[in-house]
């Protein structure tokens, strides 16, 4: 007899199509709640796409994903998310302190304002990722690191169990990435877990405790040591991969 | 005496036009915010076009000028128009650019079609449905200037009372759908907003000029802020006060038409923020650049200098041992 | 003259203009330009009004010459407000042919009390008036100044692609490569955009600035449905264009409503109806693809989902029928149909209440695992 534990995510049998040309062939997931994940793959392997399935926001053709035991829709507030960079205009007039708020707008509901205590919030997640002195800067006169600085405060403000990260250290500098990295190992310690996807293979061993090769279907998932090994590399990089340094 | 009567008489009527195109200047202004934010400037255009066969549908149907059953038509026609562009992008290969050119031609030219044709039929009330093509601010009554204020004080109404929803839907939609916001409601909601600003203003601007009215007051209000309300407040205000000062300058001089002053206006406030916008504007931007080289060769000099001072010091270090 | 004669130079200018009109079109199509030619359309008006004052006619070569450099600084004028990067591409054209277009109204009610140029006229166009304004050379009518002008266009345009056919199709699918290899991208633009305001000043006399937008964009875009190949669709472009401009003439006769409003009436209708029937890429082979790969599609999805879990602890589970639908999230009858498919194509076995894979169904999943 198996143990069944609470997976913090569940991803049962997940294939997505967009047109006729599949994205992610059936797709199994199980993280545990506390764990630093990453996703590894490819470009084009399907990673923002599982991100955006596990958030409802593209329709699988097929399969299933589970928060905590029950589907997204009613997990919502607990699942905080950061897109992209790339994703939004940065040229929107706003600055730092109004973006970070919009992470309290899911708790607040329709139409109520943002008050003093979201604010406060707020504040303390600039003050977090070190933003504190920018709270006023319109977002495009923010460097990248800082730009992602901003959306991971917005994350954060979302005060989630679970945290789905889309390419948080695309474009950003070294103390940027060191900053973030420090921030998502100490939402672990909390017991939060936490799922980012990742490019950098050279950093996987250092930064996470788990990950999951994936290329358009799972290649592998689970701890660090077991999963990210050579075999599973060249298997999800299709022998296009020359040199790991394997620690 | 008479002078006097007929004076007043002519203020009233200009005063009911200028009200009329403050209100629209601001109501457009306001929600045309959102296109431009959205780089949906040229849709608007579109719209505007489109809302032709639907204007003369409505009359064709009822016999009636009156202009809330114009602007139902109108709104219905610029509704479809949308959902055509969006159908042709969705589902074929054609771009969105083209997919507006298509749309706004072809419905327009649709228009036309109805419009001579029910000219054809010899409807004596039918006179006066072109102003919808080339606008007549001159021609604005009382009930055209009621009703663009009820359907664009609607219009404010539900941004404000949307405020939030709106302005992260335009700023980061992925998001707003992983809180749970409906997107695809809140988008018909907004292009609803749209079409409501576009066919209010037809009548005064014309389809031709509609689209400079949504844009040129939203870039200009860009210029002197980065903050998203004080951008449609202050394109509002850029808008009702080109309304008012082209229709002051159309009716002091003879034969000149009202709507292309308006937009002159307008775009001649473009044209000085840009210029001289504070942080943006490009005489700002020209004296921050000059600035900067000079601080940089001031920080290249003195790079240069404390390099030679380091070399020294190191030269006296490795004399000492 | 007889009015058959005259309905039959009308028709041949409508089959002349939209020819000439489609030719630019496709390339701006293809380089998602289009809104450009809206722009210039609109926004040559004041150069067209100023060459008027001039030389006081409407059939001037010098108005073309105007409208040509009126069209080429809206292209500039566009590409330096993007340039401040103050403004996006969309809003830079919707700010600058209105307000160029508000120019040229203004002129044209400030002071043409006594010449013929109305904006009804520049803006709508009537074909019905084209054939009477006869080219007079010594007192000879030689034929519609229209068909000459446009008749010119046509040429002019094809004598262009002809030329820069290697060049133009470069510029348009890898500007930065013709740069790179030497082909002057800007002066190839620059060619086009003054090709598409000759084209659109000659044709405004026929269709007005609004319509033309039909003519140039409406064939090309409906070509870009049927065909791949750039010259196919360049004479595609042309057939139709011929196709729309000749019906919707003759339907405008019977129904004695606008003509260009027709032209540009039935140019929808043909792009609806190419979009719909269209071999392979219209809706209605789209849809009968769809039903038969969603299909395939379960199919594969099913001998994928059996193949990786094939060996596994958890195998007996993931293939037990009944259970399926609750893994894969399908309606049960959509399931059950998706494993009588699958066991029809002897992708899968069932033993007992449990399916296995056959080799077929195997190499089927690794197939498309791969791709």
């Amino acid at each position: 007899m198996q143990i069944q534990e609470t997976k913090a995510i569940q991803v049962t049998d997940l294939t997505v199509a967009y047109r006729e040309t599949p994205v992610l062939w059936d797709i199994d997931l199980d993280v545990p709640p506390g764990v630093l994940l990453s996703i590894v793959g490819p470009n084009g392997a399907g990673k923002t796409t599982l991100i955006k399935a596990i958030l409802g926001l593209v329709r699988p053709a097929a399969g299933n994903v589970l928060i905590y035991n029950k589907p997204y829709a009613v997990q919502r507030k607990i699942v905080g998310y950061v897109p992209q960079r790339g994703s939004v205009d940065w040229d929107f007039p706003t600055n730092v302190l109004d973006v970070v708020m919009m992470g309290r707008y899911g708790a607040l509901g329709w139409v109520r304002r943002p008050g003093k205590q979201d604010r406060e919030l707020a504040m303390h997640a600039i003050e977090k990722v070190g933003m504190e002195k920018y709270t006023t800067r319109q977002i495009s006169q923010l460097s990248g690191g800082q730009q992602q600085r901003v959306f991971i405060a917005r994350a954060l403000v979302q005060d989630a169990t679970i945290y789905l990260m889309d390419e948080p250290f695309q474009g950003v500098d070294a103390t940027t990435e060191r900053a973030i990295i420090a921030l998502l190992q100490e939402l672990r310690e909390n017991g939060k877990t936490v799922v980012v996807v990742h490019h950098d293979l050279q950093t996987v061993t250092d930064y996470f405790d788990w990950v999951m090769l994936l290329n358009i279907r799972r290649i592998a998932s689970g701890p660090v040591e077991d999963t990210f090994t050579a075999d599973n590399l060249r298997e999800t990089y299709g022998g296009r991969i020359a040199f790991i340094k394997n620690k | 005496m008479l002078d006097f009567f007929f004076l007043t008489r002519f203020d009233y009527t200009l005063m009911v036009v200028s009200i009329g195109a403050a209100l629209l200047g601001a109501i457009s202004g306001a929600l045309g915010t959102y296109a431009v934010l959205r780089r949906q400037s040229l849709l608007g255009d579109t719209i505007s076009h489109a809302a032709l066969p639907g204007i003369a549908i409505a009359f064709m149907l009822t016999g009636s000028k009156t202009p809330l059953i114009l602007v139902l038509g109108a709104a219905i026609a610029g509704w479809i128009a949308t959902l055509f562009v969006v159908g042709i992008v969705r589902l074929t290969r054609i771009k969105y650019d083209s997919a507006l050119g298509i749309v706004l031609s072809t419905f327009f030219g649709f228009g036309l079609v109805l419009l001579s044709w029910i000219q054809h039929q010899g409807n004596a009330n039918q006179a006066g449905l072109d102003t919808f093509i080339f606008g007549q601010a001159a021609t604005l009554l009382q009930r055209d200037v009621l009703t663009i204020g009820i359907l664009g004080g609607l219009a404010l109404l539900i941004t404000s009372i949307l405020w939030k929803e709106l302005k992260l839907l335009v700023f980061d939609e992925g998001f707003a759908a992983s809180i749970g916001l409906p997107t695809r409601l809140l988008d018909i909601v907004l292009t609803s907003l749209l079409v409501i600003a576009i066919v209010i203003g037809l009548q005064a601007v014309g389809a031709v000029l509609m689209s400079a009215m949504l844009v040129a007051p939203a870039v200009a209000a860009r210029q002197w802020t980065n903050r998203l309300n004080l951008m449609v407040i202050l394109a509002g205000c850029f808008g009702a006060f080109s309304g008012v000062v082209g229709t002051f300058i159309s009716s002091s001089a003879t034969a000149i038409p009202t709507g292309p002053t308006i937009i002159l206006c307008v775009t001649f406030m473009v044209v000085f923020s840009m210029a001289l916008a504070p942080n943006r504007g490009l005489l700002w931007n020209s004296i921050k650049q000059s600035r900067n080289r000079h601080s940089l060769k001031l920080a290249t000099s003195s790079l240069v200098k404390s390099t030679s001072v380091n070399n020294r010091i190191e030269e006296n270090d490795n004399r000492k041992y | 003259m007889i009015t058959e004669n005259i309905n039959l130079l009308t028709a041949i200018i409508a089959i002349v203009t939209a020819s000439a009109c489609a030719l630019p079109g496709v390339f701006l199509v293809l380089r998602r330009m289009t809104l450009m030619s809206d722009a210039i359309s609109h926004a040559i008006l004041p150069g067209i009004v100023l060459a008027f004052f001039l030389t006081h006619s409407v059939s001037s070569p010098l108005l073309i010459v105007a409208a040509t450099a009126t069209g080429i600084l809206t292209v500039v004028f566009v590409e330096l407000l993007q340039k401040t990067k103050l403004v996006k591409e969309d809003a830079a054209i919707g700010l600058t042919f209105p307000a160029l277009f508000s120019i040229g109204v203004i002129l044209i009610s400030r002071y043409s009390k006594n010449i013929h140029l109305d904006i009804d006229a520049v803006l709508l166009g009537e074909l019905a008036y084209a054939p009477l304004n006869q080219l007079d050379i010594n007192g000879r009518e030689i034929g519609p100044v229209a068909l000459y002008v446009m008749g010119f266009m046509f040429v002019l345009n094809v004598t262009f692609i002809l030329v820069f056919y290697k060049e133009l199709k470069l510029v348009t699918f890898d500007a930065s490569l013709a740069a790179t290899l030497g082909f002057a991208p800007t002066l190839i633009h620059y060619g086009l955009m003054a090709l598409v305001s000759m084209t659109t000043v000659g044709a405004f006399d026929a269709v007005g600035s609004i319509l033309v937008v039909a003519l140039i964009v409406g064939p090309p875009a409906t070509a870009y449905l049927m065909t791949d190949s750039l010259t196919r669709m360049l004479i595609l472009s042309v057939i139709i264009g011929s196709i729309n401009a000749l019906s919707g003439y003759w339907l405008s006769i019977f129904l004695n409503v606008s003509i260009a409003g027709t032209i540009a009436s039935v140019t929808l209708l043909v792009f609806v109806l190419v979009f719909l029937i269209v071999p392979n890429r219209g809706l209605v082979s789209i849809a009968r693809r769809h039903i038969r790969q969603k299909w395939e599609f379960a199919q594969t999805m099913l001998v994928i989902h059996l193949f990786n879990h094939e060996g596994l602890p958890e195998a007996q589970e993931e293939s037990e029928i009944a259970h399926l639908h609750e893994h894969l999230r399908w309606e049960p009858s959509f399931a059950l149909r998706v494993v009588k498919n699958a066991l029809n194509n002897r992708y899968v076995l069932q033993e007992a209440s449990q399916l296995m894979l056959t080799e077929r169904g195997r190499a089927k999943a690794q197939r498309a695992l791969v791709q």
